[in-house]
């Protein structure tokens, strides 16, 4: 942090200046003027909260992607259609058992056995070989979205959250003061959001935690340093992989659960979430955990602001940022050059 | 990963320079006199659907595969820019949307509308060199899926949604050139230009440093060689081809919209590229022969094995799948196995003879 403070001391201060300008406008009392620019604080303060929250969904979807490819350098252009197939899963389960928590773990299992499949039956067999590995994952893919709908229909499905996560909450936010009386208006927000949005910055510390702590995290980070030489070492780098494949699928998989309860589930969606991984990816930089949370924020955040405040063209703004950092950073911003 | 063009290349074993028709291999004369008399037997959907369409979605992939083959960048904008092109032909020329177009000429619009074409496959070109492999992949894709949603948002120059219909070619010559029979020598010619055109770059100087920056970038920058620039060059030229073949299947469909250039196209003419074989020119038209006789007759065939006409994808997908798995250079790669498999001495257990 200091040091990028003393390297970059322009940015430093710009950045700076930003926090500062989010801050004050998530907790003042935006005066009238401000109001008539950019309309009313409580659209501003959604658009923020939601893009934070998409920024989450996409993270977790971007983070077994980054992982993935980190690791195995294959770029798996299925990740969508896992996530919709976790997502479908997730939506049977819940609706057929009843309880919206156990839709997590049996898609993050069944999801992640054909991870485990993918890995042992094709991946292996044309390890090194990155090109077709890519365009054996369009393949895939191709297939997989045609049996998905064969199997589930065009149909929209809705994972509906449990009724204690279901309604909005109270935040201590102001948006705004009642003319009549004087009284504060508060912020109302989705608890499911919040939740979920908290569950996935956990999933994401945990894996830091691992990646950075952990013995299997050591191996994961020299694998992706070298590979060869670790294997080189002893380590039993098939294992390893296979690991990584099953908990990038299952996490594509557990998005999919979510994605289904912030939106829907259907056909199309999985090359919607296959692009958003793809720029949160190429912004934040490939294989970098970190640089997933990032560029998923800024992704998120620049959907939701894009879609309030330039309608039209929300889907091009981001990507017109993956634009800009390819110009700029071609590594993408936490990318090791 | 080099070429073997010695196998169309002429042998001139006696080593008197032959003339120029016995240069040509025989397997040219027969494609190229089936090719031109096939409207005197073949009927009018053959002629306009089948054939027609395989030229055209066999130019677009031959785009790809200059830039994959010989430049060894699998860029999956090339759907993209064909469907720019398409655009500006019927912005710039006539289409039943009259508020936008302009109607322009024809000899204004068309070299325009390349123009602009390649244009924009220069710029997506300098913005994707800056990456390698499959790198370049994903950030192709996302340009296309930009471009997609781009031009289905925007009104004011792409018409959004519905995007243009009535875009007619121009009446050349007195002949009605949508017709099946003009329209297929139309294609034919088009095609055959394009064709010829990538064989004859590929062995000029510049495809040949081409082909040295795909096999080895450092070892060319060392000789001197500028690597970007090549690339991006390839990226223009690409565009070109990429360019005149979207202008023709603007005209086959008199239509351009978003979903002509959207993210399934640009899949599908990677898919035809890869399934042909990308290490020659001829693999894409053959893969674009095999996509629409699928994408045609597919629904019988289904229908016949007792699965819905829908499942159109997973075969394609299946049979993408299998070609990759099997043989990564596509059908022209099993042809060339098994012609060396037949040179091969059983007892010897090796080639007879250099290839």
């Amino acid at each position: 942090m200091r040091n990028f403070a003393s390297r970059h001391p322009g940015w430093s201060i710009v950045i700076l200046l930003v926090a500062a300008a989010l801050i004050w406008s998530i907790f003042a009392i935006w005066p009238k003027g401000l109001v008539d620019v950019i309309g009313r604080k409580k659209v501003f303060l959604n658009a923020l909260f939601n893009g934070i929250t998409l920024g989450g969904l996409y993270f977790l979807v971007a983070s077994g992607f980054t992982l993935i490819f980190g690791l195995m350098r294959n770029v798996n252009l299925a990740h969508g259609s896992l996530y919709l197939l976790g997502g479908y899963i997730g939506y049977f389960v819940a609706s057929s058992t009843g309880y919206w928590l156990l839709a997590f773990p049996v898609a993050f299992v069944l999801v992640a056995a054909v991870g485990i499949l993918m890995q042992i039956f094709i991946f292996r067999r044309m390890e090194g070989q990155d090109l077709r590995q890519t365009l054996v994952t369009i393949g895939i893919s191709i297939v997989m979205a045609d049996l998905m709908l064969w199997g589930f229909g065009g149909d929209f499905y809705n994972i509906t959250p449990p009724s204690w996560l279901s309604g909005p909450m109270e935040t201590l936010l102001v948006t705004g003061v009642k003319r009549s009386s004087g009284d504060l208006i508060y912020l109302k927000y989705p608890v499911v959001r919040v939740v979920i949005f908290l569950a996935s910055v956990v999933i994401g510390i945990a894996m830091w935690l691992i990646l950075n702590r952990t013995q299997i995290g050591m191996m994961i980070r020299a694998g992706v340093d070298d590979r060869d030489m670790l294997s080189a070492t002893g380590a039993r780098i098939q294992l390893v992989f296979v690991g990584v494949f099953a908990f990038g699928a299952g996490l594509a998989g557990i998005a999919g659960v979510v994605g289904g309860t912030f939106q829907s589930v259907a056909p199309g969606e999985d090359i919607r979430f296959l692009l958003a991984s793809l720029v949160v990816v190429i912004v934040g930089g490939m294989g970098s955990i970190t640089g997933a949370a990032l560029g998923a924020l800024l992704i998120g955040l620049a959907e939701q602001f894009g879609s309030v405040y330039f309608p039209t063209y929300a889907v091009v703004l981001t990507f017109l940022i993956m634009v800009l950092v390819l110009a700029f950073r071609p590594q993408g911003l936490m990318g090791r050059s | 990963m080099a070429i073997t063009e010695s196998n169309t290349l002429p042998r001139t074993n006696s080593g008197q320079r032959k003339v120029w028709f016995e240069r040509i291999p025989a397997s040219y004369w027969v494609v190229g006199i089936a090719l031109l008399i096939m409207p005197a037997f073949a009927s009018d959907f053959a002629l306009y659907q089948v054939f027609g369409w395989t030229f055209i979605l066999g130019m677009i992939s031959l785009s790809l595969m200059f830039l994959g083959g010989y430049g060894g960048m699998v860029s999956l904008v090339q759907m993209s820019i064909a469907g720019l092109a398409g655009y500006m032909v019927a912005i710039f020329g006539d289409s039943a949307i009259t508020d936008i177009s302009m109607g322009w000429p024809w000899y204004i619009a068309i070299p325009l509308a390349l123009i602009v074409a390649m244009l924009f496959g220069t710029i997506v070109g300098s913005l994707a060199v800056r990456t390698e492999g499959i790198y370049t992949i994903m950030i192709t894709l996302a340009v296309a899926a930009a471009f997609f949603y781009f031009t289905r948002q925007n009104y004011i120059i792409f018409n959004g949604f519905s995007g243009f219909n009535g875009v007619l070619p121009p009446e050349l010559f007195g002949v009605d050139w949508r017709q099946s029979k003009p329209f297929y020598y139309l294609t034919l010619f088009w095609a055959a230009v394009a064709y010829f055109s990538v064989l004859y770059v590929s062995r000029a100087p510049f495809g040949l440093a081409l082909q040295g920056v795909r096999d080895n970038p450092r070892r060319m920058a060392a000789l001197g060689y500028s690597v970007n620039a090549h690339r991006i060059a390839a990226y223009a030229f690409a565009a070109l081809i990429a360019g005149t073949g979207g202008i023709l299947l603007t005209w086959q469909s008199a239509q351009i919209s978003p979903g002509t250039a959207g993210i399934g196209p640009a899949i599908d003419i990677l898919v035809i590229a890869v399934i042909g074989g990308m290490r020659r020119p001829a693999g894409p038209f053959i893969g674009a022969f095999i996509y629409v006789l699928l994408k045609t007759f597919a629904i019988d065939v289904l229908l016949s094995v007792g699965l819905s006409g829908e499942r159109f994808q997973l075969l394609i997908g299946l049979g993408f799948l299998a070609i990759v798995f099997f043989s990564p250079d596509g059908l022209l790669g099993l042809w060339d196995r098994w012609q060396e498999f037949r040179k091969r001495d059983p007892l010897l257990d090796r080639g007879e003879g250099p290839l």
